[in-house]
């Protein structure tokens, strides 16, 4: 069931260092929000925020409200690994458990969550795999070891296992970034498609591709190296690409950047 | 100008295709010239730098000398051994007896021997690997981290202390505290053969199970620091694919930090097993003599290869009895590679974490 997000007066740190910097924006349901800007500005520990995966490093530390359909996911009650089950992510690096088969790596996350029977773990298994348009690829080998898949199979089969649990929402960090031309433009159609069902969220460093799946995108700058990083704006992917309203956000797109 | 420049080219593969093109520019821009003048040194016989030389020499012998020297000391085990099994009277691997006192009638067999040496290992890698995986987990998954790095330290303060210490800590101060419960074992499980009552006296705790326990305290830092190292190398993709899918920090470490540590782990295990089973002094000090033969009980007492040599000294200005012992040691020898290969197979069964 699609969600939608609500980011207010977010503050993000890792340790003394202030990465992010009041970034408030709201992410509609079954909508794709790309989020693009240089190196360092902080859109993936933002991105990382949103399912409190970045409190995972060492000393960081999230100030703020991050509203899924109204519910903070940072009040004490709530419990991280209850907010990781229900926004899926998808890495950089597609990193499939290579000790399992792909079935197996598929399910992960509802075995994790308890689900023991077989047929529905086979049920969930084909259908995130069609969703993830890998079926036809690797029906006939579901055991063997993910492992074993190219890079660009590898990713939708991460894109699997996230789905394959049914999330609120989808966040994927820069997923094509690691992926030749092909792989990219077969993830790229399989998030256009996801979004009828998902709420998703994407870093990208590559703008055309944020043109070409989002609905809406966030620039994030940086005023200077050790400063926070700002959202500077975010509007209608048409609007950011064609009339941005800030001079910076002109500047990065047309390549004029610094 | 450019020829001196190409010709060290074709040592440093990574920068040829860069500088050369930049480096051809010039002549492209004055004339056709045809690419003669390089066309000699690329015949020519690969340049080698005498650093590379000198380096490829040293590890080279490095490693063949290694080779050479286990070579060598198996040979000279053989060579040594072979006089004193020709005088045997008895058969050299099933007998139980060990007589070389006399050394016109040797009368010695390493059963006994082998099993008490494996006996002990056992149970001192039975207690030592979970202790370890713990304490390995520990530190590296739920310790905060100024915690983590002083107990490392501490764990492996333990491979400090000489074995001769652990040895008389084991007969002083374990054997006494050991006795209530080893007493207790024998009374109500005594019907259980390794719990049955052994051929030494079980008040004096010069029992297996004490040397079993001191040899897994000195084994726990070598397991532990190894597992620890392999456990931190987890990649960080994956714990983060884990924990992004709603693991908790137990699921986490069952998913990714075992699956991967697993090879290693085993590995680790069985270099203490290996040192176990060479554990000498602390385990001379410790085992009583034996009146009667090793009967598959943890309250037996009796001699490990590695201590039996050792407290055998004085025998050794005879030819044929230290022939003796050395055919004891060589057989120690050929159980530690033994456990090395299995080692060797199990790590290599689980290759596909890479």
């Amino acid at each position: 069931m699609a969600k939608r997000l609500d980011i207010k007066d977010l503050n993000l740190f890792y340790g003394k260092f202030h990465a992010v910097e009041n970034v408030s924006l709201a992410v509609p349901p079954k909508n794709v929000t790309a989020f693009i800007g240089p190196s360092g500005c902080g859109k993936s520990t933002v991105l990382r925020s949103l399912n409190r995966m970045h409190e995972v490093a060492p000393g960081a530390r999230v100030e703020g409200k991050v509203l899924l359909d109204g519910e903070d996911i940072y009040t004490s009650t709530v419990d991280p690994v209850e907010v990781r089950r229900t926004i899926g992510m998808v890495f950089q690096r597609p990193n499939p458990f290579p000790t399992m088969s792909i079935r197996d790596n598929v399910v992960a996350g509802l075995r994790l969550s308890g689900v023991k029977d077989k047929k529905k773990l086979d049920e969930v298994a084909e259908r995130s795999l069609r969703g993830a348009n890998l079926w036809n690829e690797v029906k006939d080998r579901l055991d063997k070891p993910g492992g074993g898949l190219s890079g660009g199979q590898q990713q939708r089969l991460c894109i699997a296992r996230a789905i394959a649990v049914q999330p609120d929402v989808l966040l994927m960090d820069e997923p094509c970034s690691a992926l030749d031309p092909i792989s990219t433009l077969a993830i790229e159609d399989l998030i256009t498609e996801l979004k009828k069902e998902y709420t998703i969220v994407i870093v990208t460093h590559n703008m055309q591709q944020a043109a070409r799946v989002s609905d809406q995108t966030a620039f994030f700058n940086l005023l200077g190296v050790g400063q926070p990083g700002q959202l500077i704006e975010v509007d209608d992917t048409e609007k950011i690409f064609s009339n941005p309203s800030q001079k910076a956000t002109e500047d990065y797109i047309s390549g004029r950047f610094g | 100008m450019n020829d001196p420049v190409v010709a060290k080219r074709p040592a440093r593969p990574g920068d040829t295709g860069a500088e050369r093109g930049v480096a051809a520019a010039p002549h492209a821009s004055e004339a056709p010239i045809p690419p003669t003048p390089e066309a000699p040194v690329t015949t020519k016989a690969p340049h080698v730098r005498p650093g590379d030389r000198i380096f490829r020499g040293l590890a080279t012998g490095s490693g063949v000398f290694i080779v050479v020297l286990i070579g060598a000391i198996g040979l000279f085990l053989i060579l040594q051994a072979i006089p004193s099994l020709g005088l045997d009277n008895v058969n050299f691997l099933t007998s139980r007896e060990w007589n070389t006192t006399d050394p016109t009638n040797l009368r010695f067999g390493i059963l006994d021997l082998t099993l008490v040496t494996v006996v002990v290992a056992l149970v001192a890698l039975l207690i030592a690997m979970p202790i370890a995986l713990g304490i390995a987990l520990f530190l590296t998954q739920y310790a905060p981290r100024n915690l983590a790095r002083p107990f490392a330290y501490v764990i492996d303060l333990l491979a400090a202390v000489p074995s001769i210490v652990f040895g008389l800590w084991g007969l002083f101060v374990l054997g006494p505290v050991l006795f209530p419960l080893s007493e207790w074992l024998i009374g109500n499980l005594g019907w259980i053969p390794i719990f049955a009552k052994g051929n030494v006296n079980v008040q004096l705790g010069g029992t297996i199970f004490t040397a079993g326990i001191v040899v897994a305290v000195m084994i726990l830092p070598i397991i532990t620091a190894v597992s620890r190292e392999v456990f931190e190398r987890t990649p960080t993709m994956h714990v983060e694919g884990a924990i992004a899918l709603g693991a908790t920090k137990w699921e986490v470490v069952r998913t990714t930090v075992l699956p991967f540590g697993k090879a290693g782990y085993v590995s680790a295990s069985m270099l203490g097993l290996g040192r176990a089973l060479g554990e000498t002094i602390a385990v001379a000090i410790i085992l009583s003599t034996a009146t009667a033969s090793f009967g598959w009980s943890l309250f037996d007492g009796g001699s490990t290869f590695a201590s039996k040599i050792a407290l055998a000294a004085p025998e050794f200005n005879d030819a044929r009895s230290a022939g003796a012992y050395i055919a004891a040691g060589l057989v120690l020898f050929v159980l530690t590679f033994v456990v090395n290969a299995i080692a060797r197979s199990i790590v290599a069964g689980h290759k596909e974490y890479e």
